[in-house]
């Protein structure tokens, strides 16, 4: 509104500012989305285009063969299971424990609360890194190095404080007078929880179960140090791989790329709004 | 007597505390993400502390050797480039991030057409697994054929291979860096700014304030916080680099998380050091972090 104003206010000045505006805008737009593109644009011409040069590669017809070399990869598609295998048991765990410890902190009354949050809060800050060497001696101890809890037990401890920390945020929006009419007519706070706080903070959880979807999917570190095999690798491994595997056919690299980001890309495009409002719900109290 | 009574009522506080039914749910509630908290990581680090003063193997547990294991690793030229790299990276890229983000974040700081689209662009590179977007940077880079190296080539900006040359690596990992991570930074920036209420500016521009004034009189002080979470955050997360640097540069680049990785994973005879080297990246993350709060006064309460 404001700038409608100023831009009918002063029509010269005005409009050269909001072309301005809008070719950064485009700019800014442009430079996010053009590694996307043109990795995209690699995996979709033929090996001795896209070897030729990059303008070449800008123009040639596109093929598919790529995208049969990596569909037909077994390796791959196990990668593909495994790292959904991975992400979504890790996802189910922190939901459950995370929305639990989270409606605690959000509604009910306790004294040692701020040292339970920055308990959670020091572990968004912890280094992965500096635990990998006894966690190593540990799982392999335990007999689960080389297994899917490998990765699963390490990711949860990581995602749990982004889970618990935009919960948090949601579930304090939440009007509170529904709680305590249910209580009123004699629910205790466990039902409460279940009947009338689950049921309300459904987008906000399933935002959340996104946003640790997307966390556990990403993660390399320990998938890296704790799997051996490659019944086992995640996408996130098999993918550098792929360097040595398909030692030129660069095609191959973007096809198994673009395969890997294409369904968080569709994720973030749909749930854009809510996503950014769970991002930011920890970073800035409002 | 009075340490006594004290003690007494201290003890009765408790009572109270994990008496009263509805605090006791709440601290049965909170519990279970505690205990996964504490018992996978608190645990795991008190015992890298233990083990790096010990000559310990991934199989065997060693004796103790006293702190020569941190005097090997600060003798070890792999350590120190892994330690210049990452200082630099995390410098360089949370520089250009936090300047670049909050210059996007007042521009977008208002009401147009097409802001669906901005949000879209501003989430897709953040959404990317770090692997895959090394992954097409690095295809992108290629001798020869790579877009980025080719055009590079071409406007004389670069007189060899990118891939082959660790200096060349090490600014392409700060600029893809930047590149994935400024929107987010532009994303948290905006979201503070957009808690600052417009009359003010209002109240500003009417006593007379330029916009020098209003930018570092009102949006700095104002956004103060909002700044330091999202600066200190990627601080910490730019300290730990490893995925970027290990893929982007075909395993080339050292870091401080790669040498420690190297010791766990690939050379047996590093794992002493590279205790060494996890606990030192853990207590000089921990030191970063103080420093944000001690120093800059930043808040770590939640409370409303």
């Amino acid at each position: 509104m404001a700038s409608a104003t100023t831009t009918q206010g002063a029509t010269g000045r005005g409009s050269i500012n909001a072309i301005l505006f809008y070719v950064f805008l485009v700019l800014f737009v442009l430079v996010s989305l053009f590694p996307l593109l043109w990795v995209f644009r690699m995996s979709t011409v033929t090996k001795s285009d896209l070897l030729t040069s990059p303008a070449v590669t800008l123009t040639a017809s596109p093929v598919g063969t790529s995208y049969s070399t990596v569909f037909s990869n077994p390796d791959f598609i196990q990668a593909l299971q495994n790292s959904v295998i991975v992400a979504g048991t890790t996802t189910v765990i922190c939901l459950f424990f995370g929305s639990i410890c989270a409606y605690s902190i959000a509604r009910l009354r306790f004294r040692f609360k701020g040292s339970v949050m920055t308990i959670i809060l020091a572990i968004s800050f912890f280094p992965a890194v500096a635990i990998i060497a006894p966690l190593f001696i540990q799982f392999t101890a335990v007999g689960i190095i080389n297994t899917y809890w490998a990765m699963i037990i390490p990711d949860v401890v990581f995602a749990l404080p982004l889970t618990i920390w935009i919960l948090v945020a949601f579930f304090r929006e939440l009007p509170r007078d529904l709680e305590e009419a249910a209580k009123v007519d004699g629910a205790t706070t466990l039902q409460a929880f279940r009947k009338v706080i689950v049921p309300l903070a459904a987008p906000g959880v399933f935002t959340t179960a996104i946003l640790t979807f997307i966390h556990a999917w990403n993660e390399f570190l320990f998938a890296n140090t704790f799997i051996f095999d490659a019944a086992h690798y995640p996408v996130t491994v098999v993918i550098p791989n792929f360097a040595t595997t398909y030692t030129t056919d660069y095609g191959a690299q973007a096809a198994g790329a673009v395969v890997v980001t294409i369904p968080l890309v569709i994720l973030v495009l749909i749930f854009q709004r809510r996503i950014v409002s769970g991002l930011t719900a920890g970073a800035v109290k409002g | 007597m009075t340490t006594a009574s004290t003690e007494k009522k201290r003890r009765g506080a408790l009572r109270e505390e994990f008496g009263n039914p509805e605090r006791r749910l709440a601290y049965y509630m909170i519990l279970p993400s505690l205990v996964i908290i504490l018992l996978i990581a608190f645990f795991p680090i008190m015992y890298s502390v233990v083990l790096s003063f010990t000559d310990s193997t991934v199989t065997a547990f060693g004796s103790f050797v006293g702190i020569e294991n941190y005097v090997e690793m600060f003798q070890n030229p792999d350590f120190l480039v892994g330690l210049l790299n990452t200082v630099i990276f995390t410098v360089g890229s949370v520089t250009l991030e936090f300047v670049i983000g909050l210059g996007i974040a007042l521009a977008i700081n208002r009401a147009f057409r097409g802001r669906g689209l901005v949000r879209a662009a501003v989430l897709v590179p953040w959404a990317f697994p770090t692997v895959i977007s090394a992954v097409m940077w690095r295809l992108m880079c290629q001798d020869q054929i790579g877009v980025i190296d080719v055009v590079a080539n071409k406007l004389g900006v670069i007189s060899q291979p990118i891939l082959s040359d660790n200096t060349l690596l090490l600014i392409s990992c700060i600029l893809i860096d930047t590149w994935k991570t400024t929107p987010f930074m532009a994303l948290l920036l905006l979201a503070g700014l957009q808690t600052i209420p417009a009359d003010v500016y209002e109240a500003a521009r009417v006593d007379g304030a330029n916009v020098m004034q209003r930018f570092f009189r009102i949006t700095m002080p104002l956004l103060k916080g909002t700044i330091l979470v999202a600066v200190l955050f990627r601080t910490l997360d730019a300290y730990r680099v490893y995925d970027l640097f290990w893929v982007f540069s075909g395993q080339q680049l050292d870091s401080l998380s790669t040498f420690v990785f190297t010791g766990v994973r690939i050379s047996q005879l590093l794992f002493a050091q590279g205790n060494a080297a996890s606990v030192f990246v853990f207590v000089t993350s921990f030191l970063i972090a103080l420093v944000f709060i001690k120093v800059f006064g930043m808040q770590t309460s939640t409370e409303e």
